[in-house]
């Protein structure tokens, strides 16, 4: 059956709105968020890189990245770095559990989640506080 | 595919107010999703304002009041009223769930009232749902055996039977699928999950003798495994129900077979 408007077209139907009026659960903002980290991870990745092929070419290439790694942006990168790989981690624990079978009560659900970001931002503290103190 | 922004036939700009409080009262603002597939415009968000007072204490009993005594072209599903027939089904407040469930009080502020998300709209808070039930007709929700039908009953033991319990309630309503972003995204080629729920059904039902056939149909990097538990399906359901653990429990007999 054809669906018409008045002037006998039928109208394309719109679609409803989604993303922009669906409430942002903190379930569903760790999952983006997971998802993200992990892309980020692929740049980690390259910074690791940059620091073994330094390591290996020579004394010049090893002290120009810790020269780098020294300035404000090298730092700010370099913690960014720390939270997304420890978030990445946390939310990789999350789903293992949730794999697993378990923990699909609703408060559990918000726990985890919520546990998740809190312990990602514990740690990158506890190893930045532990590189300030001059223990690594 | 996903796309996060709505299509330029679907962007919504404001509507019209059509009453204001009148007199001393309960006032609640609802700002309701309309769309009109005669009008050839885009949809837009009505207000209307309703006295607590004289209404009952549900979003649907708003609705209802609505279209009775404000503005008759509002339009959506309804028919039980009392959360067994999932046709009321919407996105109230920035989640999915059942007017007829959702207290009026329990909103903070203007209820915001849309169509499920994600969905072809009909009209105002109609969505289509042709896919959603093709997609149910897909996993073949229905008694499949080998054996010879029993000349009574098909038995079933009391454990075995407990093993549908948190399944067979589902009510189709669709709250769960539409609120899934990898629905949203992949809902020509993923199931969903209240779809996958159905099929966890009747995959664990004792009675059943097509578990492996069944198993063989969801193995595929979409229809089942677009599930990424994020897990916006156990929030949205109405009834209380888990499809994400339906789904998880899908996933682990599928790794168990392979072992």
């Amino acid at each position: 059956m054809a669906v018409t408007s008045g002037r006998g077209v039928r109208p394309k139907r719109p679609l409803s709105p989604h993303l922009q009026i669906y409430s942002p659960l903190i379930n569903m903002v760790m999952s983006i968020v997971h998802r993200m980290t992990g892309a980020a991870l692929y740049f980690g990745s390259l910074l690791l890189a940059w620091w073994l092929i330094a390591a290996a070419t020579g004394p010049d290439a090893y002290n120009y990245f810790l020269s780098w790694c020294d300035t404000w942006l090298g730092k700010l990168v370099l913690l960014g770095y720390t939270w997304v790989l420890m978030h990445h981690m946390m939310g990789g624990i999350r789903h293992f559990i949730w794999d697993s079978g378990h923990g699909y009560d609703l408060e559990m659900v918000d726990l985890l989640s919520w546990g998740s970001l809190a312990a990602s931002l514990a740690l990158t503290a506890i190893v930045w506080i532990a590189v300030a103190m001059g223990a690594v | 595919m996903v796309q996060l922004t709505l299509p330029k036939n679907s962007t919504i700009s404001e509507g019209k107010t059509w009453n204001r409080p009148d007199r001393e009262g309960d006032w609640k603002e609802f700002r309701i999703y309309r769309w009109n597939p005669d009008d050839e415009r885009n949809p837009r968000v009505d207000t209307y304002h309703i006295d607590r007072k004289q209404c009952g204490p549900m979003v649907l009993d708003a609705l209802i009041k609505i279209k009775n005594e404000i503005d008759p072209t509002l339009t959506f599903r309804r028919s039980c009223r009392e959360g067994i027939c999932g046709s009321c089904a919407m996105n109230i407040d920035g989640t999915n769930t059942l007017a007829c469930l959702k207290g009026i009080e329990d909103v903070k502020g203007p209820v915001k009232v849309y169509p499920l998300p994600h969905m072809e709209v009909v009209k105002d808070l109609v969505p289509d749902l042709t896919n959603f039930y093709a997609q149910h007709r897909s996993i073949e929700p229905w008694l499949k055996t080998d054996t010879p039908t029993p000349p009574k009953e098909w038995k079933q033991s009391r454990d075995d039977r407990e093993k549908l319990d948190g399944l067979y309630e589902c009510i189709l309503c669709a709250c769960c699928s539409s609120s899934c972003p990898s629905y949203w995204w992949n809902s020509d080629r993923y199931l969903g999950p209240a779809i996958l729920l159905q099929a966890y059904r009747w995959v664990i039902d004792s009675r059943d003798e097509a578990t492996g056939e069944r198993l063989d149909n969801l193995e595929d990097p979409f229809r089942l495994y677009r599930c990424h538990t994020i897990m916006n399906c156990a929030k949205a359901c109405p009834k209380g129900l888990s499809p994400a653990k339906a789904i998880a429990e899908l996933k682990k007999l599928m790794v168990e077979r392979r072992v």
